[in-house]
């Protein structure tokens, strides 16, 4: 299947720490896929690198096959990838209603109100429009920031650890919402919780000290000794 | 409901002024067409800093450039008032378009800064080609120069009416501005520049059109000011005329549509007041300041919206 996002030798240093290390990454068309690995192995660096928030020292990406290595981050937004934060980022002073209408707005020809409501209504937020969104609890301000990066409409949506801070009735209703944005929307999503990726990644990276470690099907994953040995603790 | 209720207020706003040049000694008349050419100022000083987050340093630059840019024009060339008002609405969008490419490379402090310093630049300026610009002295405008459609603006029946005119358009348009699409996603960059970008907005694009926006009513008051009262001088490019929009937008409330006529109009008259009591009346400015940081940092309207008319744009 062709790649959506098609990286080659991605390197980012910061001073002598090698963030990134020559990572080579595709992103499917219509796929699940996660990116796993032990805590500073990467992973928001790398992301940061597809989404534009960070220049790569080395290498190249290419979206649909277009060369977006050297396009600033909101031109990719406009391309149709979305990124949503790790720590949780809204307008926290705005109503949830403008929140996602400042998402939508940037097609410009979506009808404001409904696109609004029905983005709501797909994180379960419907009925929260009028609410100032600082003063939603803390999975409820999870789900808006979802809610807004699915407003974009994008073809890829980058999520960096959304079920931070869920409780587990939240992330049932999350995976859900997941497995139904594809195969219109693909997602890259970097998770902690092993149970969510298992059950939604039709793909799974494996990142180590910045460099790629393993990628390949749930079940290759875990049968891989690398991997068991550098992160599952096996 | 909301929308009926917002123009309803508005539009009483102008009403009121409409109605005060009968109600009101001549004195008051000419203060209030002052203030509302001063309020022009504020609320496009207000479109940067209030709904964009720009805090600017060197909007007396915008000011002036209006001023002359239509003053300028009428004093040499014998433009009338309406062409020299265009000029000046022009002048200004384009001076703020020029110091904004540069400027908004910078943020937070050093935007300050740099605007600061090209105020003072354009202040200098002013005062170097005091042969054309009248330098310190500055230039009284010839009659030609102020007359409108006719109509002599040293009067104060057709002053009134032309600057409430002014402010009315730029009143309506604030609150357009403010209900519009743009307006979102300028509240949008003041609130959280990182997560705006990663919707999709380009700060440096957005701040450069809301920097404009504010140019150029910045400049239409400059030029406003200049043919309503007939005079055209430096002063009005110095630092105070950089700081007082900022004032009258604090005291008002900064991202409100009303506020910075509110807060010209107390302003006004707080100063009005103290120079009669005293010639240290800048003391005065000051205490109101102290005042309004310590218990309604958010300015007077900004507070009211904050705790009872939440719809107020």
């Amino acid at each position: 299947m062709a790649a959506l996002i098609e990286a080659r030798g991605l390197t980012l240093h910061f001073g002598g720490l090698r963030a990134v290390d020559g990572v080579d990454f595709d992103l499917r068309a219509g796929e699940i896929h996660a990116l796993i690995g032990p805590n500073g192995a990467g992973k928001t660096t790398l992301v940061g690198l597809l989404s534009g928030r960070r220049r790569p020292d080395q290498g190249t990406i290419r979206f649909a096959g277009e060369d977006i290595t050297r396009l600033p981050a909101h031109a990719r937004v406009r391309l149709g990838i979305a990124y949503t934060f790790q720590i949780t980022s809204i307008f926290p002073r705005l109503t949830v209603f403008d929140n996602v209408a400042l998402a939508v707005q940037m097609q410009n020809h979506a009808p404001l109100k409904e696109s609004v409501h029905a983005a709501l209504e797909r994180v379960g937020l419907s009925g929260f429009d009028r609410q100032i969104a600082g003063t939603l609890a803390y999975g409820h301000q999870r789900l808006l920031e979802v809610a807004m990066g699915l407003a974009l409409g994008p073809r890829v949506l980058i999520l960096d650890e959304p079920t931070q801070g869920l409780a587990a009735g939240e992330i049932e209703g999350f995976k859900a919402l997941v497995q139904s944005l594809v195969p219109v929307a693909s997602i890259l999503l970097i998770e902690h919780n092993m149970d969510v990726v298992m059950d939604l990644a039709t793909r799974i990276t494996v990142l180590n000290f910045g460099k790629v470690l393993a990628t390949g099907t749930p079940a290759a994953i875990r049968a891989d000794k690398a991997v068991q040995e550098a992160y599952l603790g096996a | 409901m909301t929308a009926a209720r917002i123009w309803a207020l508005h539009l009483a706003l102008i009403a009121a002024l409409f109605a005060a040049q009968y109600l009101l000694p001549p004195y008051h008349v000419t203060n209030l067409a002052r203030i509302m050419v001063l309020a022009v100022f504020a609320m496009g000083y207000n479109l940067a800093f209030g709904y964009t987050g720009l805090l600017s340093l060197g909007h007396a630059l915008f000011f002036a450039a209006g001023m002359y840019g239509g003053g300028l024009l009428s004093y040499h060339l014998g433009w009338t008032a309406l062409p020299a008002l265009i000029a000046g609405l022009a002048a200004g969008g384009m001076m703020a378009g020029a110091v904004g490419l540069l400027a908004l490379r910078t943020t937070g402090v050093s935007f300050m800064i740099v605007t600061l310093m090209f105020a003072q630049a354009g202040y200098l300026t002013i005062l170097y080609f005091g042969p054309t610009t009248g330098g310190d002295e500055g230039l009284n405008l010839p009659a030609a120069g102020r007359s409108l459609l006719g109509f002599s603006l040293s009067a104060d029946g057709p002053r009134y009416l032309v600057a409430l005119g002014l402010f009315s358009t730029a009143l309506l348009c604030c609150l357009g501005i403010a209900r519009s699409r743009l307006g979102r996603i300028m509240v949008a960059m003041r609130e959280n520049e990182e997560r705006s970008r990663m919707l999709g907005y380009n700060p440096f694009t957005v701040k450069l059109i809301a920097l404009v926006l504010s140019g150029l009513f910045s400049g239409l008051a400059g030029a406003a000011y200049g043919v309503l009262f007939g005079y055209v001088g430096a002063s009005f490019a110095t630092i105070q005329y950089s700081i007082l929009p900022m004032l009258y937008v604090l005291l008002g409330g900064a991202g409100t549509v009303i506020g910075p006529f509110l807060g010209a109009l107390l302003m006004f008259y707080l100063i009005d007041f103290a120079s009669g009591l005293t010639s240290a009346y800048l003391f005065f400015v000051g205490a109101a300041l102290v005042t309004l940081v310590l218990f309604a940092p958010k300015g007077i309207l900004g507070t009211i919206r904050e705790r009872w008319l939440g719809w107020l744009p």
